[in-house]
């Protein structure tokens, strides 16, 4: 191989070092730098890494197909050493620093650097009067880094670190202006509700080593292989579940979406970076990472399906009624992520990725455009206070427009494709699934279009002060929004044909020696097993004109749902109140989010808060009480004791000797008067004695 | 008998003397009693036929001692001293105790007294004082001399202690 | 006259009774004067003990002792009396129950 040829594909492990090196500098320098500094570096190291990964892309497609993976391990991290795994067998637990790049990876850095950038280039205009600027992009590239990292992991345990720095990264960012309550409950509750997917996530990673003895994504299929698994083995599907708890939590779908429209409350441009283009899309990029795992568990899969497809109703129904312009786009967020979910359900991968590349430019350009509605409208959200905005703010209103009409699946926009796609595949799965997601398709136009109107169209409802001051956005933030609109248009026809889906057979076709065994008749030789697995990867339907059918009907309704929302918001303003009046008790449930914060903040936020209080009075009762002040008693009565020995006992020993002394004086008291009679007497007394003594030797006296 | 007589004389002039100068409240009476008191005790001397020790006693005790004693009293005051009460508060304990002591010692004597010879009349020197010389300066020169010394320090004494300060 | 002389356990006797008085002198009366006087009381006791026994024993060993005796009592008699002369300057008294300066 020639080296040249291979630099890009070497330094893989450069692409999130650009951002993480201008994160660092901002940590520690950002604070002295001017505006236009942080800029040119945050910004520039975001365009270094696009141009790298381009590189890469590039390199690794000229690479023949078989032999499409970089592997580059910078050091060995965690070498934990030999344990012993569920069957008894001793292996060997390795995390290392690693770095891969394989078709998957390779779509995701540029999506991730490219989008990145634009959304970059997007907050040097919008955040140029906002305090706090070299924050803001240190967070940024951080983020940047962290998604980095994530995508090029070439073992759960980085990739696990790469998840948790984005979980980080929205926490900070959603809390941006940090002063503000709500803000910085919003970054609050994404972390927890992030945390509580990521225990899962974690259960898995530990099942995993457990069960295969290794974390890296190479080896953990080599691993499936080896082991031979049957379908549907239920520890497989214990490490598919417990995976996709965790994607449920980053990617916000059923149960775990809930910090996503609060996260609303960070600046726009985090809005669409983080939370609709890259860190929510984490979760659909493990899953498909692991799809050798889920392949082996057919239930797991149906789960994730049900749950997609659910989650895309739901919140599709919530986006219908709300009226702040973040909002909508927020629940069009969690609702599209449901479709790709779905689309991984039915086993179609490389849709969902697909859809996952289209919705990053589609989605990242609404809200960028909101973004510039807002600043237009110096900080308004409320759809209900805008209108009539189409002429005086053109850009922004047309790269908009493109956007809708990209999201609801208007041909031939780059979502028209993605989600056709999927809406195809699960079809061929199950009509139900393939059912809910034509509604929420419907649905998905039909708010799409009412956020359209409602904004750019109809009487202006804008405060008049405000109306003063509308303005176009400057070029650093129209720019982006133009290419990204392009984008929009062309992106999907990479997907013609399947090419897209060719292109990511590597990541699939590893995978395909662990399903081969399981399809088919026993004992078939390897040759017909193969046939069956090509056959059935084959993505056409039985007749095209099935086919043809259903991308009919997609836009059918697409089109129903435009006309819909034209005759509610243009034609007949006054319909939707008098529709609101008549289902009032209906509106209320949509309008309030079906009370699902109410109802996590009885059973989970307010137990924990009572754990909380419950843990505060056993330590202010037991540990201070008994403790801290049973302790200060018996120190006290320990200390009266030492007093008691002290005085009585102590002091006592000297009393007495004092008394002793006292005694014994007294007695001698009286041998000392100063009164030479006295001591006559006893002169006397002494005679007395001692003649007594002696005087049994009185007859000797006189002799 | 004579001796026994005289004896008795003395004895009887002795204690009786010493009882009373145990007993006056004047002091010059005391002082006075206490010269009958010597004197008789020279008498007892004489009797037992050592006149150089009667002669010393009369002359050195009598003339000088009690002289001194005179001379003292009278340069302390008198008066003072008749008023007071003469007899100290240990008094009874101090008469109970020399009784006993007195009681003591006599019992001893009596216990022992048969081991008294008669006393040996003939066998004393007839010249007293030449025997006393002789033995006092010859066996006895040392201490005498020191005795000597002895009364030059006392004297000494005397005067520093009674000497008015200047 | 040397008949029937008179027995020495007299002496002894009349000593012990001077010997007594003397002692009662010394223990009982107040004024330092009259000790001083009881004391040669006693001392004049020891002396006829003295006389007595050297009598007895033809011996001219205790009058010489006597002698000594009573040069003695002269010197502790000059003594003693500048010694109360002295502390009647300065205390004004002769009782002995007022001399108890070696009291605290």
């Amino acid at each position: 191989m020639n080296g040249p040829l291979l630099f890009f594909l070497d330094h893989i492990w450069l692409i999130p070092l650009f951002p993480a090196a201008t994160a660092g500098i901002m940590l520690l320098f950002g604070r002295r730098l001017q505006n236009s500094a942080v800029s040119a570096l945050c910004v520039g190291s975001v365009f270094v890494s696009f141009l790298f990964s381009l590189g890469a892309f590039f390199q690794l497609v000229a690479m023949p197909v078989g032999e499409r993976l970089a592997t580059k391990i910078l050091f060995e991290w965690i070498p934990a050493g030999p344990y012993h795994m569920l069957d008894g067998k001793l292996a060997n637990f390795v995390a290392d620093w690693g770095l891969q790049l394989d078709p998957l990876s390779a779509v995701m850095i540029l999506v991730v650097t490219g989008v990145g950038f634009l959304i970059h280039v997007y907050s040097i205009g919008y955040m140029a009067h906002e305090g706090g600027y070299y924050r803001f992009f240190g967070y940024l590239n951080l983020f940047m880094f962290s998604m980095l990292m994530l995508v090029l992991a070439n073992n759960l345990v980085l990739l696990f670190v790469g998840w948790e720095g984005v979980g980080t990264c929205s926490y900070l960012l959603i809390g941006f202006w940090f002063k503000k309550k709500s803000a910085s409950d919003a970054g609050k509750k994404a972390f927890i509700v992030n945390r509580v997917g990521d225990a899962g996530f974690l259960l898995g990673i530990f099942l995993t080593s457990a069960l295969l003895g290794t974390v890296r994504f190479v080896d953990i299929c080599a691993a499936l292989v080896a082991c031979h698994f049957s379908l549907g083995d239920p520890r497989i599907t214990a490490i598919a579940l417990l995976f996709f708890v965790g994607a449920t939590g980053k990617s916000a779908q059923i149960p775990l979406y809930v910090w996503l429209p609060d996260a609303m409350e960070g600046p726009t441009p985090v809005s669409a970076l983080i939370h609709a283009a890259t860190m929510v899309t984490a979760g659909v990029y493990m899953v498909t990472r692991a799809n050798a795992l889920y392949q082996l568990a057919p239930s797991a899969m149906a789960v994730v399906a049900v749950i997609g497809a659910l989650t895309a109703l739901f919140a599709a129904s919530m986006g219908v009624v709300q009226n702040d312009i973040k909002k909508v786009l927020a629940y069009s967020t969690i609702s599209q992520l449901g479709y790709m979910f779905l689309a991984l359900g039915v086993g179609a991968f490389a849709s969902g990725i697909f859809h996952l590349m289209t919705h990053a430019f589609f989605k990242g350009l609404l809200f960028l455009a909101a973004g510039s509605v807002i600043h237009a409208l110096s900080g308004e959200q409320d759809m209900q206070k805008m209108g009539a905005l189409s002429a005086k703010i053109p850009t922004t209103f047309r790269t908009m427009a493109v956007a809708t009409l990209a999201i609801a699946g208007i041909p031939p926009l780059a979502g028209f494709f993605s989600k056709d796609e999927i809406l195809g595949r699960a079809f061929q799965h199950s009509h139900a699934l393939w059912f809910i997601g034509w509604i929420t398709a419907g649905m998905t136009a039909f708010y799409m279009f009412r956020l359209l109107f409602l904004t750019f169209y109809g009487q202006s409802r804008v405060h008049h002060e405000v109306e003063h001051h509308i303005h176009e956005s400057p070029n650093s933030m129209l720019i982006p929004l133009v290419i990204l609109a392009v984008l929009s248009v062309v992106g999907g026809w990479i997907g013609i044909g399947g090419r897209f889906e060719h292109f990511l057979e590597p990541t699939m076709r590893i995978q395909r020696h662990v399903v081969a065994p399981h399809l088919g008749p026993p004992g078939a030789p390897e040759t017909k097993r193969e046939e069956i697995v090509e056959h059935a990867e084959e993505t056409t339907p039985a007749a095209p004109s099935e086919e043809l059918i259903l991308m009919g009907l997609s836009v059918g309704i697409a089109l129903a749902g435009i006309g819909l929302a034209w005759h509610l918001y243009l034609k007949r303003t006054d319909l939707p109140g008098q529709i609101a009046q008549k289902f009032h008790g209906f509106y209320e449930l949509v309008f309030h989010k079906y009370y699902v914060d109410e109802l996590y903040d009885a059973l989970f936020v307010n137990r924990a808060k009572d754990l909380g209080l419950a843990l505060g009075s056993f330590d202010r009762v037991v540990v201070d009480g008994a403790g801290v002040n049973g302790a200060g008693w018996l120190t006290r009565f320990v200390s009266r004791l030492s007093m008691w020995w002290d005085t009585w006992i102590v002091d006592g020993s000297i009393r007495l000797g004092s008394f002793m002394v006292y005694a014994l004086g007294f007695v001698s008291k009286f041998l000392e008067t100063g009164y030479v009679q006295n001591y006559m007497l006893l002169i006397v007394l002494g005679l007395i004695g001692f003649l007594a003594y002696y005087f049994h030797l009185a007859h000797h006296l006189l002799h | 008998m004579i001796d026994k007589f005289l004896f008795l004389f003395f004895a009887v002039l002795m204690i009786g003397s010493a009882i009373m100068m145990v007993t006056r409240r004047n002091i010059v009476h005391s002082a006075v009693y206490l010269i009958t008191t010597l004197l008789a005790t020279a008498g007892i001397f004489l009797q037992l036929k050592a006149e150089f020790l009667f002669v010393v006693q009369i002359i050195l005790y009598v003339g000088g001692i009690m002289v001194l004693f005179i001379f003292v009293i009278m340069l302390v005051n008198l008066d003072v001293a008749i008023r007071m009460v003469q007899f100290s508060r240990q008094g009874f304990v101090a008469g109970i105790l020399a009784l006993v002591l007195a009681v003591q010692i006599f019992l001893a004597l009596w216990i022992g007294r048969a081991g008294l010879p008669a006393p040996a009349i003939h066998a004393m020197p007839p010249k007293n004082t030449e025997a006393v010389a002789e033995a006092l300066f010859q066996h006895y020169m040392l201490p005498f001399e020191i005795a000597s010394i002895l009364l030059l320090v006392a004297m000494i004494g005397a005067v520093v202690m009674a000497k008015r300060r200047v | 006259m040397n008949a029937a002389p008179v027995p020495a356990d007299w002496y002894l006797l009349l000593s012990l009774v001077l010997f007594a008085i003397g002692v009662v002198g010394v223990l009982v009366r107040r004024n330092v004067i009259i000790m001083l006087m009881s004391i040669e009381l006693i001392l004049n006791a020891v002396n006829i003990n003295l006389m007595a026994f050297s009598r007895l024993w033809a011996d001219v060993n205790g009058q010489v002792f006597a002698i000594f005796i009573i040069t003695d009592a002269a010197a502790e008699a000059a003594v003693g009396l500048g010694i109360i002369l002295a502390f009647f300057r300065n205390r004004e008294t002769l009782l002995s129950d007022e001399m108890d300066l070696l009291k605290w």
